[in-house]
């Protein structure tokens, strides 16, 4: 779905990431760790196409991220849903309208998935939190909305950067919960975090791999969890 | 290719959920209001300029180039008899319409301007005045002052052409500048609404970074802003049209005595003119916001 092969990224001179090849593939289970600063969130914008490598290669479900357009790009971004770390929301809307955005910009209609946004809010908690603003919104609401929103358009792939950065363990393992059921249901999912208990929860109920970002190499961490 | 006015229409009614997308600006969408109107205004003006020294040109160059004199400086005794042979000369000439002499109230109409009403006509060698229409054909002017040389000794023929051409190649200038200035308003709405839309779109990065995220296309994004200054700079043109247009109404209109000069308004079907600057006024804006909007998409990833 996602592959990367010998990419390496620099800022001004200086290597991040180098050498870097993976493969994501469907319904897999992936954790990224690593320190701070070691470049898990410019990983993760490799896989969104949000960066372009400076070396190597970025495919995503099977195309180029070189030989694709601004559009093709949009299009796939339909297909991989992102938590990202400061959830970027549109300010000025309730959180209804921030998860629903990805359907309103890909021209659905809202009205006709009213009953699948609800559902949604249900299922992360939120179903009364619908008509707040992001800004009244607690920390693990603002990360829930966060997931809700990127996995309304039922998309393959979910990306999720530090999704538990802020809030309590309590609310992390919700967070953790669902994501575990986004997997069952056939879903690639991607968590960079550097919370181990979180990972350790995690590998007690589904089959995840680890990796570590470390030297600006990637590697596969694992066992020693 | 036939402009589509159901998408055209669709496109402006909008999208109201993509709308909602960008939190409403109340004081830039004013400033944009504004400057449309104010331009629209002007551009009224600078039409009616354009139009009337166009009508200008036009009258003069052909209700003149019709039209000739010829003037008898003879003896008052003469006067007459020679009036009657130029007349005689002028009904044979091929291309001469009609040809009249001009009477004594008509001659004194003519002077009441310099000399006032009182003017004992009577008294005074005035040249006797013979006004030609010619036919669309024309006459050979040359040919026919060397007949009047021979026939009619004291008179002169003068067809205008002298103090004409000055005049109407006045008017075609100014025409000219009515236009230019038409052209300059508009690249100054241009450049005014392209600012604007800079700035909100500079002002809203943070919301174009989000709608980029969850998927938008730049079509998408780029919409929201440019329906709403198209519609802005819309209604600002549609505005300051109307105010330009009563303002035109306004003006003291052309008295019998400045007809020479024209009335600067509108005449007739011209007032349809004015129309054409709302819908110019909103591609201008439809344009130049596009064209910013998609610059600023192309700088993000």
């Amino acid at each position: 779905m996602i592959e990367l092969e010998k990419v390496a990224m620099s800022y001004g001179g200086g290597e991040l990431l180098g050498d870097i090849s993976l493969t994501l593939s469907p319904g897999s289970f992936h954790f990224l760790t690593g320190p701070s600063g070691a470049g898990k969130t410019t990983f993760l914008k490799l896989c969104y196409g949000a960066l372009t490598p400076t070396a190597g290669d970025v495919r995503l479900f099977g195309t180029d991220l070189r030989a694709m357009s601004r559009d093709d790009v949009a299009m796939a971004r339909r297909r991989i849903g992102v938590v990202h770390q400061d959830v970027q929301f549109l300010d000025h809307l309730p959180v209804a309208d921030n998860v629903a955005l990805p359907l309103t910009v890909s021209g659905h209609d809202r009205l006709q998935e009213t009953e699948n946004l609800t559902e949604l809010l249900n299922w992360v908690g939120l179903s009364k939190r619908a008509d707040a603003l992001p800004a009244e919104l607690s920390g693990g609401e603002r990360q829930r909305a966060a997931l809700a929103r990127a996995v309304i358009m039922s998309p393959e792939v979910i990306l999720a950067d530090e999704p538990t950065g802020n809030i309590d363990w309590e609310m992390s393992q919700r967070l953790l919960q669902l994501l575990v059921e986004l997997n069952r249901m056939g879903k690639t999912i991607m968590i960079a975090t550097h919370d181990m208990n979180l990972i350790r929860a995690a590998k007690s109920q589904v089959q995840a791999r680890v990796l570590r970002i470390s030297q600006r190499r990637l590697q596969a961490a694992g066992v020693d969890l | 290719m036939k402009p589509d006015f159901n998408r055209i229409a669709a496109y402006l009614v909008g999208d109201q959920q993509a709308d909602r997308m960008v939190p409403p600006t109340g004081f830039t969408a004013r400033l944009t209001l504004f400057a449309a109107g104010a331009m629209a205004f002007l551009t009224v003006f600078a039409l009616a300029l354009s139009l009337a020294t166009g009508r200008l040109a036009d009258r003069w160059s052909d209700e003149l180039a019709r039209a000739s004199t010829l003037r008898i400086s003879a003896p008052m005794d003469q006067r007459a008899a020679q009036t009657e042979a130029a007349l005689r000369l002028l009904q044979t000439t091929p291309g001469v319409a009609s040809a009249r002499a001009l009477d004594e109230a008509e001659q004194r109409a003519l002077l009441e301007p310099w000399f006032g009403p009182d003017l004992p006509l009577e008294t005074l060698p005035i040249p006797q005045l013979i006004e030609v229409i010619e036919s669309p054909e024309g006459f050979d002017a040359a040919g026919l002052r060397l007949r009047l040389a021979a026939e009619v000794p004291g008179a002169v023929l003068d067809d205008h052409t002298r103090w004409r051409r000055p005049l109407v190649s006045a008017a075609d200038r100014l025409r000219l500048l009515g236009w230019v200035s038409i052209a300059l308003i508009g690249a100054t709405t241009a450049a005014m609404i392209t600012m604007a839309a800079q700035a909100a779109l500079a002002a809203n990065a943070q919301v174009i970074a989000v709608l980029r995220l969850v998927g938008a296309r730049d079509v998408y994004i780029a919409g929201a802003f440019v329906r709403r200054f198209t519609l802005r700079s819309l209604i600002g043109s549609a505005i300051g049209t109307v105010l330009g247009m009563i303002a035109v109404l306004l003006l003291p209109s052309a008295q019998a005595e400045a007809g020479f000069l024209t009335g600067l308004g509108f005449q007739g079907w011209h007032w349809i003119w004015p129309l054409v600057i709302p819908p110019l006024g909103g591609a201008v804006a439809f344009a130049a916001t596009r064209h910013a909007a998609h610059r600023t998409l192309r700088e993000l990833t």
